[in-house]
């Protein structure tokens, strides 16, 4: 009987370390595979695969960045003075617009001819920049090709443009991203926090026990609505209040985002912190009205603090739903990937931008691997968010002892 | 009479035999656009030919394009012709193809109903998407900022519209990207100052779509399925099937069967425009 009991204690042990060893295994697995694939994204090149960009022979232009690039072929950039070679306007010559150039049938039946064509073409005009398929590469070709450098960390995380699918070059800058996910995020907290306290504070000390067994599941049931409804309501609600009440062009911004998330964070504060507060032991209070504290003197004296741990706990899981929540984000801030200066802006969060792309994105390419290195950030985010809960947590702990 | 009979009888074996020889089995892949119509025309198809079967997938155009040269699909679903290199590619692998048109999708410029402005000329379009025009006065509207919507970067929409309005320039980042076409009609519906592109199926009464003029205003032509059959309003592309020649016979009676009245009347009722 007693062996049995033995054994019984044994397999429940081992179940319980093998869920959790598997649970820890997996999570570093998938840290893992965000690492592996986001980092490669600074072995690739943000051109198309197999392209060939081509100046000709006497252009002192050697070296242009991606960007650059982009704006030539937009047409920003139109003088190859802006570039630091001769004063001359920027010709363009991309494949599709070969025919510009030739006819249809110079070109050959099965384009045979193609890569003579290029090259005369590109031989014939001193200003022109041509962006073709090297397997079109003229053989004995008299032109410069210009150099296609990979992605780099500082134009990833510098750069202030987000358009992944430009062509020739795509332009990966997370600057406007990163900046709108934490615009948002510390808006919606900033909102969320007091709300949320004063709630959980009514809920565990002034209100009756009735009208709290009415509230509380209420509360909880915010919790339990689906994101998407939350965005819609927002898109259909807010984002037009927001418009008429500060009397805007455009009324999916930043405080819309804000306001949603905040309303969303709001039900993991709340039940949380109340909880905390709830385990505050009954004798402590006694103790302190005893002494000749008011109920209120009590509440921030003796409730609050011995609840701070749980009160920070509720705000980081807050945070962490606002910064990580997709959906309702999607819907109402517009998406818009400008640098935030207000709140009543349109902006383009990372967790809002993986959703939208991930799905026709070409799986590794480089918007794959782009996406993934914002997954990275957004991982970093957070985990130094937990960092410092934990680090107050150790102070706070320290000056308790 | 006898023989009237008989001819009756004749004909009546001979369609019965023709109807049981159009049992169609393939498999339809591609363009997200095209999808929900191939889905509804293999419906009806499999509906009036029992015993046939079509699968219709999505994935884009370009998925579609390269699984008849790898043989996994029959026909392919494009909301663009075949791309030169695909072309190349093809004739590398020695597989002849044919296309088809089975109808046409026209894109509506909309802006909120409040706004003066009711026609655009496709330079003022490329201003207003890249952002170089940003307020309503400089085309001759109200002193009102533009708001430009747009779809989001994976959509078909979002390529074609840069391609064939924007002369492939790239969207002004401040553009606001909006995750569906119904989306893009509440926003623009509510901002007045708003600018988008929906397909002609979305318009409806709290957007107002715009006349487009592709040569320098002389000409305005509004959007409307009369309209894009004409081939008089700019903004539309043909919607293609393709299929290797070799597995014409398999898939001829379906792809005849939505050219035929009954499934262009389909394509109507679908929001695309008919190809006759």
């Amino acid at each position: 009987m007693r062996k049995n009991k033995k054994i019984k204690e044994k397999a429940v042990e081992g179940i319980l370390f093998t869920s959790s060893t598997i649970t820890s295994i997996t999570v570093l697995l998938i840290v893992i595979f965000l690492f592996k694939e986001g980092l490669g994204l600074f072995k690739t090149s943000p051109y198309e695969a197999n392209h060939v960009l081509a100046v000709h022979k006497d252009n002192p232009v050697k070296n242009l960045t991606a960007h650059q690039v982009k704006d030539i072929f937009d047409q920003q950039i139109t003088n190859w003075s802006q570039l630091g070679g001769k004063n001359d306007t920027i010709l363009l010559l991309s494949f599709g617009e070969l025919t510009n150039y030739t006819t249809e049938a110079e070109l050959g039946a099965s384009f045979e001819f193609v890569p003579h064509k290029i090259d005369s073409i590109i031989s014939a005009n001193q200003n022109i920049i041509g962006y073709f398929p090297d397997k079109y590469f003229p053989k004995d070709f008299k032109g410069t090709i210009l150099k296609q450098e990979n992605v780099s960390l500082s134009s990833f995380l510098n750069g202030r443009e987000w358009i992944p699918t430009a062509s020739p070059a795509a332009q990966f800058g997370v600057l406007p991203l990163i900046l709108g996910t934490l615009w948002v995020s510390l808006g919606a907290i900033l909102l969320a926090l007091p709300i949320g306290l004063a709630v959980s504070i009514y809920l565990a000390e002034v209100a009756s026990m009735r009208l709290r067994n009415f509230l509380k599941p209420v509360i909880e049931l915010l919790a339990g609505i689906p994101s998407v409804v939350y965005g819609f309501f927002g898109l259909v609600i807010l984002v037009p209040f927001i418009r008429n009440t500060f009397n805007l062009p455009v009324g999916e911004t930043a405080l819309a985002g804000m306001i949603i998330l905040a309303i969303m964070a709001l039900p993991t504060i709340i039940t949380i912190s109340e909880d905390a507060l709830r385990t505050t032991p009954v004798s402590l209070k006694e103790a302190s009205l005893a002494l000749g504290a008011s109920r209120w003197q009590t509440m921030v004296r003796v409730t609050i603090p011995y609840a701070m741990s749980g009160i920070t706990t509720a705000s980081i899981l807050g945070i962490g739903r606002a910064i990580g929540e997709t959906m309702a984000v999607l819907m109402v801030t517009g998406n818009a990937s400008v640098m935030p200066t207000t709140a009543l802006e349109p902006v383009r969060t990372i967790p809002a931008t993986i959703a939208a792309e991930l799905g026709e994105a070409p799986f590794g390419g480089a918007h794959f691997k782009a996406l993934f290195a914002l997954g990275i950030i957004l991982f970093l985010i957070t985990l130094t968010f937990n960092l410092i809960v934990d680090y107050v947590k150790m102070r706070r702990k320290k000056l308790m002892s | 009479m006898k023989k009237l009979i008989y001819l009756f009888i004749a004909i009546s074996v001979i369609s019965t035999y023709a109807v049981k020889a159009q049992k169609v089995v393939c498999k339809i892949k591609g363009s997200d656009t095209v999808l929900p119509l191939s889905q509804k025309e293999a419906e009806n198809y499999m509906k009036k030919n029992a015993g046939s079967s079509i699968t219709v997938t999505g994935g884009g155009s370009g998925v579609g394009l390269s699984a008849i040269m790898s043989g996994t699909t029959d026909i392919a679903q494009a909301s663009r012709s075949m791309k030169m290199d695909e072309k190349l590619k093809m004739q590398e692998a020695g597989k002849a193809f044919k296309e088809v048109i089975i109808a046409y999708d026209a894109l509506a410029v909309v802006v909120h109903p409040s706004n003066k402005v009711s026609q655009l000329t496709r330079e003022q379009l490329e201003g207003i998407f890249t952002g170089k025009i940003t307020n309503w006065k400089e085309v001759g509207g109200a002193d009102l900022k533009i708001i430009v919507y747009s779809r989001e970067t994976s959509s078909g929409t979002y390529e074609f519209f840069k391609e064939h309005v924007m002369n492939k320039r790239n969207y002004a980042s401040s553009a606001l990207l909006m995750p569906a076409t119904g989306a893009v009609v509440q926003s623009v519906s509510q901002t007045p100052g708003a600018i988008g592109y929906i397909g002609l199926a979305y318009i409806e009464k709290n957007v107002k779509p715009l006349k487009v003029s592709y040569d320098k205003g002389k000409t305005a032509i509004a959007p409307s399925v009369e309209n894009a059959r004409n081939k008089t309003y700019p903004v539309t592309r043909p919607l293609y099937y393709y299929y290797l020649v070799k597995s014409e016979k398999q898939v001829k009676p379906f792809v005849d069967y939505i050219l035929s009245q009954e499934g262009q009347q389909t394509v109507l009722k679908e929001g695309y425009v008919p190809v006759k």
